[in-house]
C-alpha cells in the first residue's frame, strides 16, 4: 500500500464515517432517553434515499404509503388507549398529532409533484415525509412497553427491524437507487483528490453535531431530554413527559439519519435492506461511546469507516466481517471501562 | 398430579411420537422433521435465554456452523456422516467456548448485542469463503446411514430426530433438576447473590452457553442431513430471531417451550405461506416477514410468559415427596471457640474523592456475635462489601482464618466459609424454598454436568435435599418446602436467607441488616434464633441499624462513624459511650 493509495483509502473512510457519525449520534440520543437500542435506524436513512430518488424520478415515493399506514394504527392506539382512561378531552389533540400532521406531510408531498421541484426543495420533501416514521413507530411499538427492561427493548428493535425491511420490499421493490449527486465540485488537497461530496459529507456532519449540542445546551426542551436521559422519574416529576421528550428525540434522531441517507444515497447504490449494515456499524460506533457519549459515538463511527475502508482494500468479501468482529472487542473494553451497575432483572 | 400420572403422560406423548409417522402424510411428516430439528436449537436457547437470562440473537450462526461443518466432512471429503457429527459438535462447542470466554463478562445488553455481532460475522463467513461454495452452498450431502439403513426418506430420519429431541429433553429436565442445572436458574437475577454462594458466575454461564450451542450443533448436523444442501441463507441473522421467537413464544424458562414453540412457529409459518398469496398476490414473501416481525412484537407486548408456563398454571400441582433422610454431607472443621477468625487492618475503600471506610482494623473471634453499627452513611455495608468480596479494598489487609482474602474473588470468599445474606432481600422467588436452600449446598457438593444430567450421583443428591430441609427446620420453614419464595412474606424470606447462608455449612455468618423491615415478633424470632446458631458454636458478623435488638444480641460491638472506626466494645460500654451517643444524636449537652 503506497502513501497515496493511504490518503485515498482515509479520505473514503472519513466520508464514510461521517455518515455513520451522524446515524451513531442519533442512536446514542434515542437510546439515552427512551431506553430503546433503535436497531431500526440505518433503515430510516435508506428509507430517506430511496424516498428521494423517487421524487428525483418523479414517482410517488413508497414512504407515502408506509407514513399513511402508520399513521391510522398509532391514531387508532392512541384513541382507543385515551377512551379506556376516561380521557376524550385529548382525543382532537392526539388526531391532529398522529393523523393530521403526518398526512399534511403527505398531502404536501403529492401536491408539490404536479410541479417539478428543485433539488434542495426535493431533499426538504424527503426529509418531511421521513421524520413521522420512527415518532409513530415509537408510538405503535415502544410505547406499550417503555418501562421493560432494555433487553426486551432491544428483542422488540431487533424484530422491528425485520418488519421494516419487509415493508421496504413491499413500499419500494428490489431495485436499488443512486441519487444524482449533490455538487460536482472537486479540490485536490495536498496531491489527492477530493470530491465536493466528501467535502459536503463531513459539513453536514459537523453542522448537525453541533446543532444538536446547541440544542441540548442552551434550549429548554433539550434540556428536558437530557433530564429524560439521565432519570426518567425524576424528569416525570419535574413535569416532563418521558412520552414526549421519546417523541422529540425520535423526531431529531430521524433527522440525522434522514440526512446521512441523503448524504450516502449519491456515493454508494441504496437498496431496501442496505439500511441493517449502515445502522450497524453506526451502532458499532455508538458502542465506543459506551451508548452514552456524542463525542465517542461520532469517533467511534469516524473509527469504523476508516477500518471498513481500508480493510475492503485488503479482502472486499471480508470487510464487513472484519467490522462486526471488532466490535467484541470494542464491548470488552467498554465492560471493562464502565463500572456500570448489575441491572437485577427479577422475573 | 402425582409422579406416576406425569409419567403415563410423557409415556403417550411418546406413543404418539412413534406412531405418528405411520399414520401421516409425508408433507405432515416433513413438517415434524423441521419441528424436531428448530426445536434443538430452540430448547438450547430456552436454556441460554430463559433459563440463564442471556438473551442471545446468534443461535443460528451455531446451527450453521454445525451444518457447514458436517457438509464439508461429508459433501466435499467423502467421510461418514457420523464423523461429521463428531466434527460439527467440536466445531461448534469450541467456537462457542471462545466467543463465551471473550464475551461472558459483558454486562445486560452488552452482551446480547455481541451476539448480533458474531452472529452476523459468522453468516458472512458462509458466503465468503471459498472453499465453503460461496452463496452457492454444497449440495450432494449424502443421507445418514445406521448400519446399513440409510435414512434417506423422511420416515426414516423422522425416528431419529425425534429420539435425539426426547433425549435432549430427557436431559435438561435432570441437569435442571441437578446441582449445576440449580445455579444454572439462579444465574438469571444477577451475579452477586450466586458468586456469594461460591458459584463461579462465569463458569456457570460458559458451561450453559456452551451447551446451548451443543443443541444447536445438533439440530445443524440433522439439518444438513435432512435436506441434503447447505447454502448461508437458512444461518442469517433472521433466523437467529426466529429461534429466539420459538424459545420465548414456546415459554423462555420452560424446556418443554422450545418444542412448543418451534411447533407453533413452523405451523404459523407454513400457514402465512398457505394464505399470504391469497390476500396479497405477489407479495407474499415480504409479508411473510413483516406478518411474523409484527406477531412477535405483539406477542413481545402482550404475552411474554409464554405458552407453556401459561397453560401449566391450569393444571393441577405436581406432588413431591419430602426429602427422606440420607446420610449428612461432609461439614467443615470448625475453629475452636475463642481463637482468631476474621482480621481487619487498615482496610481501605474509596469511591473517587470519598472515602467511605478509613483505616478500619477489627478482628472477630470464633463463636461470637460482632455487630457493626453505625449511622446512616457511616460506610458499614461498605465495609461488609469489602470482607464478602463483593468490592476490593483500596489498601489494608483482610484475614480469614489465618489466610489473606483480601484479592480473592467473591466466590472464592465463599467457598472458604463466609456465607452472607442481603440487605434487599435476594431470593430466586420462583424456585421452591427447598431449591433456594439447596443453592446454599453447592460449595459442599460436587456432582458435576455429566453426572448431573445423567442422574448418576442420586445419592449426593439425596444427602443435599435431605440437608436443605434440615436448614428449612432449623429456621422454622420446614413445613412447605415447595411453596415459591416469591410467596413468603418478608420476615420470612429473611429467615429463608439465613437457611440458605446455613446449608453451606459456614464458619462466619454475615447478615446484612437482618431486622431490617421486620415486625416486632419477627425481630424477637430472629433474635432467638440468632443466639441458637451461637449456641451451635457458629460466629456472626451483623451489621444493624435496630439498637435494642443488637443491644440485646450481641457479644460485642464495633461503631463506624464516617468511614472510619468511632470504638469497640461490649453493649453496655458502647451505650454509655459519649463519642457514640454524639455519633447517633447529634451531641449531647
Amino acid at each position: 500500500m503506497t502513501a497515496d493509495i493511504a490518503a485515498i483509502l482515509a479520505i473514503d473512510g472519513i466520508a464514510t464515517g461521517a455518515v455513520y457519525a451522524l446515524v451513531a449520534i442519533g442512536t446514542v440520543l434515542i437510546f439515552t432517553v427512551t431506553r430503546v437500542i433503535f436497531i431500526p435506524f440505518g433503515d430510516i436513512a435508506a428509507f430517506t434515499a430511496l424516498t428521494l430518488a423517487a421524487l428525483d424520478a418523479r414517482q410517488l415515493p413508497g414512504t407515502v404509503g408506509l407514513v399513511v399506514v402508520l399513521a391510522c394504527m398509532a391514531c387508532l392506539m392512541e384513541v382507543v388507549s385515551l377512551a379506556r382512561a376516561g380521557e376524550l378531552r385529548a382525543v382532537p389533540k392526539a388526531v391532529l398529532f398522529y393523523l393530521v400532521l403526518p398526512l399534511i406531510v403527505v398531502g404536501t408531498v403529492w401536491l408539490t409533484m404536479r410541479f417539478t421541484p428543485p433539488m434542495p426543495v426535493r431533499i426538504v420533501l424527503a426529509l418531511l415525509l421521513i421524520l413521522p416514521i420512527s415518532p409513530l413507530l415509537d408510538r405503535i411499538v415502544f410505547r406499550p412497553i417503555a418501562d421493560a427492561s432494555v433487553l426486551l427493548l432491544l428483542t422488540v428493535s431487533v424484530a422491528l427491524h425485520f418488519a421494516l425491511v419487509g415493508l421496504g420490499l413491499l413500499f419500494f421493490g428490489p431495485e436499488g437507487v443512486r441519487t444524482e449527486p449533490l455538487t460536482s465540485m472537486a479540490m485536490e488537497i495536498a496531491g489527492v483528490h477530493v470530491s465536493g461530496q466528501t467535502v459536503l459529507i463531513l459539513a453536514a456532519a459537523l453542522v448537525f453535531s453541533g446543532l444538536l449540542f446547541l440544542f441540548f445546551d442552551f434550549t429548554l426542551i433539550g434540556k428536558a431530554l437530557r433530564a429524560t436521559a439521565l432519570n426518567r422519574t425524576g424528569a416525570r416529576l419535574m413535569g416532563i413527559r418521558p412520552a414526549r421528550a421519546g417523541t422529540i428525540a425520535y423526531l431529531l434522531g430521524s433527522l440525522m439519519a434522514g440526512v446521512s441517507g441523503i448524504l450516502i444515497a449519491p456515493v454508494n447504490t441504496i437498496f431496501y435492506d442496505s439500511g441493517f449494515l449502515l445502522g450497524l456499524k453506526a451502532f458499532v460506533g455508538a458502542i465506543v461511546g459506551g451508548m452514552t457519549s456524542y463525542p465517542g459515538a461520532a469517533l467511534g463511527a469516524f473509527g469504523v469507516g476508516l477500518l471498513e475502508s481500508f480493510a475492503s482494500f485488503q479482502s472486499s468479501t471480508l470487510k464487513d466481517v472484519i467490522v462486526f468482529s471488532l466490535l467484541i472487542p470494542v464491548l470488552l473494553w467498554r465492560s471493562l471501562a464502565s463500572q456500570h451497575s448489575e441491572e437485577e432483572v427479577e422475573e | 398430579m402425582t409422579p406416576q400420572q406425569i409419567r403415563l403422560i410423557i409415556a403417550a406423548a411418546i406413543a404418539c411420537l412413534v406412531t405418528a409417522p405411520f399414520v401421516l402424510n409425508p408433507f405432515s411428516i416433513t413438517l415434524l422433521n423441521y419441528i424436531g430439528i428448530y426445536s434443538l436449537a430452540a430448547i438450547g436457547l430456552a436454556l441460554l435465554t430463559g433459563v440463564g437470562g442471556i438473551v442471545s440473537f446468534g443461535q443460528a450462526a451455531f446451527v450453521g456452523v454445525a451444518a457447514y461443518a458436517t457438509a464439508w466432512v461429508t459433501a466435499l471429503n467423502g467421510y461418514s456422516p457420523w464423523l461429521g457429527l463428531v466434527l460439527a459438535v467440536i466445531l461448534t462447542c469450541s467456537i462457542a467456548a471462545i466467543l463465551g470466554f471473550v464475551t461472558l463478562r459483558l454486562g445486560g445488553h452488552f452482551l446480547s448485542l455481541s451476539t448480533v455481532a458474531w452472529g452476523l460475522a459468522i453468516a458472512f463467513l458462509f458466503g465468503n469463503i471459498d472453499g465453503l461454495g460461496q452463496h452457492n452452498g454444497i449440495s450432494g450431502i449424502p443421507p445418514i446411514s445406521i448400519g446399513p439403513v440409510a435414512l434417506v426418506e423422511s420416515r426414516q430420519i423422522y425416528f431419529l430426530i425425534w429420539a435425539i429431541v426426547v433425549a435432549v429433553l430427557l436431559v435438561c429436565y435432570n441437569l435442571l433438576d441437578s446441582r449445576i442445572g440449580r445455579a444454572m436458574r439462579a444465574m438469571r437475577g444477577g451475579n452477586t447473590l450466586v458468586e456469594s454462594l461460591g458459584i463461579s458466575a462465569f463458569r456457570i454461564k460458559l458451561v450453559t452457553f456452551v451447551i446451548a450451542a451443543f443443541f444447536g450443533a445438533l439440530s445443524g448436523w440433522l439439518y444438513a442431513h435432512l435436506g441434503r444442501f447447505v447454502s448461508p441463507g437458512p444461518f442469517e441473522a433472521i433466523m437467529g430471531i426466529e429461534y429466539l421467537m420459538m424459545a420465548m413464544v414456546g415459554g423462555a424458562g420452560s424446556i418443554l417451550g422450545g418444542v412448543v414453540g418451534a411447533a407453533i412457529v413452523t405451523l404459523l409459518k407454513n400457514s402465512v405461506q398457505d394464505y399470504l398469496p391469497l390476500i396479497a398476490k405477489g407479495a407474499s414473501g415480504q409479508l411473510e416477514i413483516v406478518a411474523f416481525s409484527a406477531l412477535f412484537i405483539l406477542f413481545l407486548q402482550r404475552a411474554r410468559q409464554g405458552i407453556v408456563p401459561f397453560l401449566a398454571g391450569f393444571l393441577p400441582d405436581v406432588k413431591l415427596s419430602r426429602p427422606q433422610p440420607a446420610s449428612p454431607l461432609p461439614r467443615r472443621e470448625q475453629p475452636a471457640p475463642g481463637t482468631l477468625l476474621l482480621k481487619v487492618s487498615g482496610a481501605q475503600r474509596r469511591f473517587g474523592g470519598l472515602v467511605a471506610v478509613n483505616n478500619v482494623s477489627f478482628e472477630v473471634k470464633s463463636g461470637e456475635i460482632l455487630g457493626l453499627i453505625g449511622p446512616n452513611g457511616a460506610g458499614k455495608t461498605t465495609m461488609f462489601n469489602l470482607l464478602t468480596g463483593a468490592l476490593r479494598a483500596n489498601s489494608g489487609e483482610i484475614a480469614f482464618a489465618g489466610r489473606s482474602i483480601t484479592h480473592d474473588q467473591q466466590f472464592h470468599i465463599a467457598r472458604s466459609g463466609i456465607s452472607r445474606t442481603f440487605q434487599h432481600v435476594k431470593l430466586r422467588p420462583r424456585m421452591t424454598l427447598l431449591d433456594n436452600v439447596l443453592l446454599g449446598t453447592y460449595s459442599r457438593t460436587r456432582t458435576g454436568l455429566l453426572a448431573g444430567a445423567l442422574r448418576l450421583n442420586q445419592a449426593e443428591e439425596a444427602s443435599a435435599r435431605y440437608e436443605a430441609l434440615q436448614q428449612l427446620e432449623r429456621v422454622g420453614l420446614g413445613d412447605k418446602p415447595f411453596e415459591l419464595a416469591g410467596n413468603l412474606p418478608l420476615g420470612n424470606q429473611r429467615v429463608l436467607e439465613i437457611a440458605r447462608a446455613l446449608a453451606a455449612d459456614p464458619t462466619l455468618l454475615v447478615l446484612d441488616e437482618p431486622a431490617a423491615g421486620l415486625r416486632r415478633q419477627e425481630k424477637l424470632k430472629l433474635a432467638e434464633l440468632l443466639r441458637s446458631l451461637r449456641a451451635d458454636h457458629l460466629t456472626i458478623l451483623l451489621v444493624e441499624h435496630d439498637m435494642e435488638f443488637v443491644m440485646s444480641l450481641v457479644d460485642r460491638i464495633v461503631v463506624l462513624d464516617f468511614g472510619s472506626k468511632l470504638c469497640e466494645g461490649e453493649p453496655a460500654a458502647i451505650r454509655n459511650d459519649a463519642r457514640v451517643q454524639e455519633a447517633y444524636l447529634g451531641g449531647v449537652a
